[in-house]
C-alpha cells in the first residue's frame, strides 16, 4: 500500500512486486547451504569445549585421540595463536583457547576425522587439564572493583577499560542539568531488556580446502565474506590474495553471522594441516554459545519534559552485559545511546554506558543492535509522560518530530523523516484513540515507534575506501553479470542488485546473473550488516550501471542517427523517447556498443556522505539515512491471570522508496515477528550459581528457547510510508531492522492500557503481568515502589567518568 | 554395525548400505546427498527435517530408516515434476515466502500433506498445520499466504483436469 505512486511512473521494476531472484532454487530445495557441501576426500571436524565458565588452561593431551582410527588430524590453540575479533579494539579471541576459557563452550582443541561420528568420539580422548577460577556471572559482579577480589583471577581480559569493565563511555549534548531546570514534568526509571538470540534455523558451518597452488577457500556461512576474509589473513599469517572466502547462501542471519569465528579459522588449519577439504558444522547447543546476540542492558532514565511535551532533557545511563568477549560490544554500547535523538528532537542529553565482561556467550549485534533496548524504554516513558499530561500518546508524538534536513543534539543528519506519516497510518487504521480510551478492561492498544540507519557512516576499521562495490560485465549475447561482495542473508539483496541493474539497462531481470559474495570474483562489500545493503549496493550499482547505459545508447544513436538524449533502454530495446521508429533489441544495441567500445564492462562504488560530528564515539549513529516505523499492538490480557494475546499489529514503515514492495513488506513483516517473539518470551539466560555449572546456558535447545510458532503470529497490517529520501538508491532506506524496534514498547504500553499493569522489562511475561496485578488488588506496591509496576528495583552505584561535553548543534 | 537399506524415495528405490543407527535425515543427507532437506537440531525441536511418509508429515531426525523400509518417502527433490515446479513451489517463489529459504523444505512438504487431505483449509487450518515448523524471517504471513495461492491453483488444475 505504498504512497505517491506518481514518482514511480516510468519505473520498471523498481517499486513493484517481483519474485526473489533466488526464489524458486529455495522452493526447490536446490540452494546448497554450507552444510549441504560435500566435497572428495572431506574430513569432518568437532572442536572440545570448555565445561568450566572461567579456568586456566594448564594442559591438553591430544595423544590419544590422535591414536583413535579414523582421526586424521587435532589440534590447539597453540597450533594458530594469533588472537582476532571482529573490531581492531576488541582483538580477544583465539581459534581455540590457549592459557584459558572464559565461558562454559570456549572451544580448546578440535580434531578432524573421516566422518563426524568418528571426530565426535575422539573429543572423548582428549585429556585438558584446568585450574578453575573464580567466575563474573552478572553485571552487579562484574562492576565489582577489582582491589575487592583477586585481581588476576577475576578479569576476564586484561584489555579491559578497567577491571572486568570492557568499556565506558560518557558524553553530554548541551548541558543537561539546564535542560532539567527548564523542565515542567521530569520522571526517573529504570528499565530491563533482557538477552536473547538470534536463533538462525540454520547453524554456522564452514567447509575448507587447501589447493595444489597452496591457497586457502573458505565456504561460510557469514554474513561478513569481506571482515571474515580480513580476519583469516591476520589468523592464518597469510597474504590476503592467497585466501578466497565464499559465503554460501545464509539460512538465516540476523546479526548472528556477522563475526569471523572460531570454527571458520579451525577448518582452515585443519585443512592446511591434512590437505584435505574439511567441514565443521555447529550443534544446535553450540550456535546458543557462539551467540553474539541481543546484550541485556539495564537502564536508568531520567527524562525532562516541558507541558507542551518537548523534550528538555534526556539522561540514559546504560549497564550492558557483555559476555567473555568484545565482538562488536563497544559499537553495541555506542548504539545503546547514539539513536535515541533521531525521532524526536532532545534539547539536552547525555548518555553514559559500561559495558561489562562476564563468563558466558559473548553478546553482539542482533537485529537492531543495541537500539531495541533504550527504544524500548524512551517509547514506554512517552507513554507515561503522555498520562502526566493528559496527552495522547500519538498526539504527544506527532507534535515533535525531527524536521528534515535537520541535525539531531548529537550531531545526526537527519535527511527526511516520514514517522508522523506512519504514525497517522497505524493510529487511522487502528481507530487507535478510541479503541484505547474506549475498550473494556483486558483490551488493550499500544503505540511503539523507532527509527534506524540505513547503514553505518564508517567502516569497521576506519579507512577512507568505498564500502560496497559493484562491477557489471555485459556478455554479446545480452547476458548481463553483475558482480558485488554483498551477502544475501534471505533479506533479497541479490534481487535488489537484480532489479536496479535491469530498472538502469531496461532489461529483464530474468537476463541478470548475480555474482555475490566471493572475495576472488567480486568487489568488496563490507557485508550484510547494519541494514547497509540496500542503499550503499544500490547506489553502487546504479554508478556502475549508467555509464554503460550512456555506452549502449551513444552506440545506438551513431547507428540509427538519433540523438542519444532521445533514446532510452526499455523493455530488452532501444527506444525513442518519443515513440516513433521501430525497437532496436538489447542484444542489437549491445553489440553495437562492443563494436564501438571493445569489451562491455564498468565498476562502480558508494562511499557514505560524512555526516557526523568530530567528538570521540562520534563515529557510531551517523548513517545516510534513517528509517522510521510506527507500530499499533491490540492486546487481550485476562486480567485475573495475566496471560495474554497480540490479537493485531498494525506497522508503518517509512522506507523512503521500496525497491520491491513484497520483499519490503516481507522484512516489515519479519521484523515484527522478531520483535513480538523476543517481547513475549525470548530469553538467554544462564544459571548464575557461584557453583559449578555458573554460566551453563539454562535453555540451549529450540524447544526450551521458546519462540513464536505459526500459530501464535497474529495478523499484520502493514504501510509504507515513502519520503523518497535524496541519499538512497532511488530514494530507498533501510527495512530489515527498523520495524522491529516499536513491537516491544507496543506491546509494554497496550498490557498497561489493556490491565493497568507497567511492564519495565522485557520479555513481557504474563508472570510478570500477574505480579502487576496483584499488586494493583492488594493495593500494596511491590518491591519497586510504584504499585503494579513490575521492572528492575536496583540500578548499581557506581561512578561513570567525567562526560566528555559536546555543544549542541543549536548552541 | 552396518545393514543394507532399501529406502523408496521419490518414487525411486534407492540401496543404501550404511550404518544402523543413522537417522533418516542422515542417511538421505550424508549417503544419498538429497540435501534439500534440512536440519536446524536434529532432535525433533525445530521441523526443518520434515518429509513425508505415505504422505505424512514426519522429522527425518527422529526415524530410524529401516522403520520406513517399503514406505514411500517424499521429499523436496522430488516435488517437482519433470521439471515442473508444484504449484506450492512457484507460490512460494511468488509470495516471497522463502526469505532465508532454510524452513521451505520442511514447509513445503507439510502444507503438500495438508493439501492433500483439505483442499481448501483456511488460514488457521494452515497455521496449525505448519505450526510444528520454525520460521525466524517471514513472521509466517507470506508463507500462510502462498498455501492458500496455491491450494486455490490446484482447485483450477483439478476443474481443468
Amino acid at each position: 500500500m505504498s504512497e505517491n505512486k506518481d514518482f514511480q511512473a516510468g519505473l520498471t521494476w523498481i517499486g513493484k512486486s517481483w519474485a526473489q531472484v533466488d526464489g524458486l532454487a529455495k522452493a526447490k530445495g536446490e540452494t546448497v547451504y554450507a552444510d549441504d557441501m560435500f566435497l572428495p576426500r572431506m574430513l569432518f571436524a568437532k572442536m572440545l569445549r570448555s565445561p568450566h565458565p572461567h579456568a586456566r588452561i594448564k594442559s591438553i593431551d591430544l595423544t590419544q585421540a590422535l591414536k583413535r582410527p579414523g582421526v586424521v588430524a587435532a589440534m590447539t590453540g597453540k597450533d594458530l595463536p594469533i588472537p582476532f575479533g571482529i573490531l581492531p579494539v576488541s582483538q580477544d579471541e583465539e581459534s581455540l583457547c590457549v592459557d584459558k576459557v572464559r565461558m562454559i563452550g570456549d572451544p580448546v582443541a578440535a580434531v578432524a576425522a573421516i566422518d563426524e561420528e568418528t571426530a565426535e568420539s575422539a573429543l572423548e580422548d582428549i585429556v585438558v587439564e584446568y585450574e578453575l577460577l573464580p567466575s563474573v556471572l552478572t553485571i552487579e559482579d562484574g562492576l565489582k572493583s577489582l582491589e575487592e577480589t583477586e585481581i588476576s583471577k577475576t578479569q576476564i581480559h586484561e584489555y579491559a577499560d578497567s577491571g572486568n569493565i570492557h568499556k565506558q563511555v560518557a558524553l553530554e549534548f548541551g548541558d543537561i542539568e539546564t535542560g532539567f531546570a527548564e523542565a515542567d514534568h521530569i520522571r526517573e526509571e529504570l528499565y530491563y531488556y533482557e538477552g536473547n538470540t538470534h536463533l538462525p534455523i540454520e547453524q554456522h558451518s564452514a567447509v575448507a580446502q587447501h589447493g595444489a597452488d597452496g591457497r586457502i577457500t573458505l565456504w561460510s556461512s557469514t554474513q561478513t565474506p569481506h571482515y571474515v576474509h580480513r580476519a583469516l589473513a591476520k589468523v592464518l599469517e597469510m597474504p590476503a590474495s592467497q585466501i578466497r572466502v565464499i559465503a554460501t547462501p545464509v539460512g538465516g542471519g540476523f546479526g548472528g553471522k556477522t563475526d569471523p569465528f572460531q570454527h571458520e579459522m579451525v577448518v582452515c588449519k585443519l585443512a592446511m594441516m591434512t590437505g584435505r577439504p574439511v567441514k565443521l558444522t555447529l550443534t544446535r547447543e553450540e550456535v546458543f554459545y557462539t551467540h553474539r546476540g541481543r546484550h541485556p542492558v539495564l537502564m536508568w532514565v531520567k527524562a525532562g519534559m516541558k507541558s507542551d511535551g518537548s523534550i528538555t532533557a534526556l539522561h540514559f545511563r546504560n549497564f550492558l552485559d557483555g559476555g567473555a568477549y568484545g565482538s562488536y560490544g563497544v559499537a553495541s554500547t555506542y548504539y545503546t545511546g547514539a539513536l535515541q535523538t533521531v525521532t524526536y528532537p532532545i534539547a539536552n542529553y547525555k548518555f553514559e554506558a559500561m559495558r561489562v565482561f562476564t563468563n558466558k556467550a559473548p553478546c553482539g549485534p542482533k537485529r537492531g543492535h543495541g537500539t531495541p533496548q533504550p527504544r524500548f524504554a524512551l517509547e514506554v516513558l512517552l507513554d507515561k509522560f503522555a498520562e502526566d499530561l493528559e496527552l495522547d500518546p500519538a498526539e504527544l508524538r506527532l507534535r515533535h518530530l525531527i524536521p528534515d534536513n535537520s541535525k539531531t543534539v548529537n550531531h545526526l543528519t537527519v535527511t527526511t523523516n516520514g514517522l508522523g506519516e506512519c504514525i497517522r497510518k497505524v493510529t487511522e487504521a487502528s481507530r487507535f484513540q478510541q479503541q484505547r480510551t474506549g475498550s473494556s478492561l483486558g483490551k488493550g492498544f499500544g503505540l511503539g515507534c523507532g527509527s534506524y540507519l540505513s547503514g553505518a557512516g564508517l567502516p569497521v576499521y576506519w579507512n577512507k575506501m568505498p564500502h560496497s562495490g559493484v562491477q557489471i560485465k555485459i556478455d554479446r549475447g545480452g547476458g548481463v553479470t553483475v558482480f558485488c561482495g554483498s551477502t544475501d542473508i534471505g533479506q533479497g539483496s541479490n534481487s535488489v542488485l537484480a532489479g536496479i541493474v535491469a530498472e538502469e539497462l531496461g532489461i529483464d531481470i530474468g537476463n541478470i546473473i548475480v555474482v555475490t559474495a566471493d572475495t576472488d570474483l567480486t568487489p568488496v562489500d563490507l557485508g550484510s550488516y547494519s541494514s547497509r545493503v540496500t542503499l550503499m549496493t544500490g547506489n553502487a550499482a546504479i554508478d556502475a550501471a549508467r555509464p554503460l547505459r550512456e555506452k549502449i545508447l551513444s552506440a545506438a544513436s551513431e547507428v540509427l542517427k538519433i540523438p542519444a538524449e532521445k533514446l532510452m533502454l526499455r523493455n530488452s530495446s532501444v527506444l525513442s523517447k518519443n515513440g516513433s521508429g521501430e525497437p532496436v533489441s538489447f542484444v542489437d544495441a549491445v553489440q553495437w556498443a562492443e563494436t564501438k567500445y571493445g569489451m562491455l564492462g564498468s565498476v562502480g562504488s558508494y562511499t557514505p556522505p560524512s555526516h557526523g560530528g568530530k567528538y570521540k564515539g562520534a563515529g557510531v549513529g551517523p548513517s545516510p539515512n534513517y528509517s522510521y516505523s510506527a507500530c499499533v499492538a491490540e492486546v487481550t490480557c485476562d486480567p485475573e491471570s495475566g496471560i495474554y494475546r497480540v490479537d493485531k499489529l498494525w506497522m508503518a514503515h517509512d522506507i523512503g522508496q521500496a525497491i520491491n514492495e513484497k520483499l519490503v513488506i516481507g522484512q516489515v513483516e519479519g521484523s515484527a515477528y522478531m520483535g513480538l517473539s523476543e517481547a513475549m518470551m525470548e530469553e538467554q539466560i544462564y544459571r548464575t550459581g557461584k557453583d559449578n555449572p555458573g554460566g551453563l546456558h539454562k535453555t540451549p535447545s529450540m524447544l526450551d528457547y521458546k519462540s513464536l510458532t505459526a500459530l501464535d503470529m497474529p495478523e499484520i497490517e502493514t504501510f509504507l510510508v515513502e519520503t523518497h529520501d535524496p541519499e538512497g538508491p532511488y530514494g530507498a532506506k533501510e527495512a530489515g531492522q527498523g520495524p522491529l524496534l516499536p513491537i516491544m514498547p507496543a506491546i509494554a504500553n497496550a498490557i498497561y492500557n489493556a490491565v493497568g499493569v507497567r511492564v519495565d522489562e522485557v520479555p513481557i511475561t504474563p508472570e510478570k503481568i500477574y505480579q502487576g496485578l496483584k499488586e494493583l488488588k492488594s493495593g500494596k506496591p511491590g518491591g519497586s515502589g510504584v504499585i503494579g509496576r513490575v521492572g528492575p528495583k536496583k540500578f548499581p552505584k557506581i561512578t561513570f567518568p567525567e562526560a566528555i561535553k559536546v555543544k549542541s548543534v543549536d548552541s | 554395525m552396518k545393514q543394507l537399506l532399501t529406502l523408496k524415495i521419490n518414487g525411486e528405490t534407492h540401496e543404501v548400505w550404511t550404518s544402523t543407527h543413522k537417522t533418516l535425515l542422515e542417511v538421505l543427507r550424508e549417503d544419498l546427498y538429497l540435501t534439500g532437506t534440512k536440519h536446524g537440531c536434529e532432535l525433533g525441536e525445530c521441523g526443518a527435517c520434515s518429509v513425508l511418509i505415505d504422505g505424512e508429515p514426519v522429522l527425518a531426525c527422529l526415524i530410524l530408516p529401516v522403520e520406513v523400509q517399503g514406505q514411500e518417502i517424499q521429499t523436496i527433490e522430488g516435488l517437482a515434476k519433470n521439471g515442473v515446479p508444484h504449484p506450492l513451489q512457484t507460490a512460494f517463489a511468488e509470495q516471497g515466502a522463502s526469505q532465508c529459504g532454510y524452513c521451505s523444505p520442511a514447509m513445503l512438504m507439510t502444507a503438500k500433506a495438508l493439501l492433500e487431505i483439505n483442499s481448501n483449509p483456511d488460514s488457521n487450518t494452515i497455521r496449525e498445520a505448519l505450526s510444528g515448523t520454525l520460521c525466524r524471517c517471514t513472521g509466517y504471513s507470506k508463507i500462510i499466504e502462498a498455501v492458500e495461492q496455491a491450494a486455490g491453483e490446484l482447485a483450477v488444475m483439478r476443474q481443468n483436469s
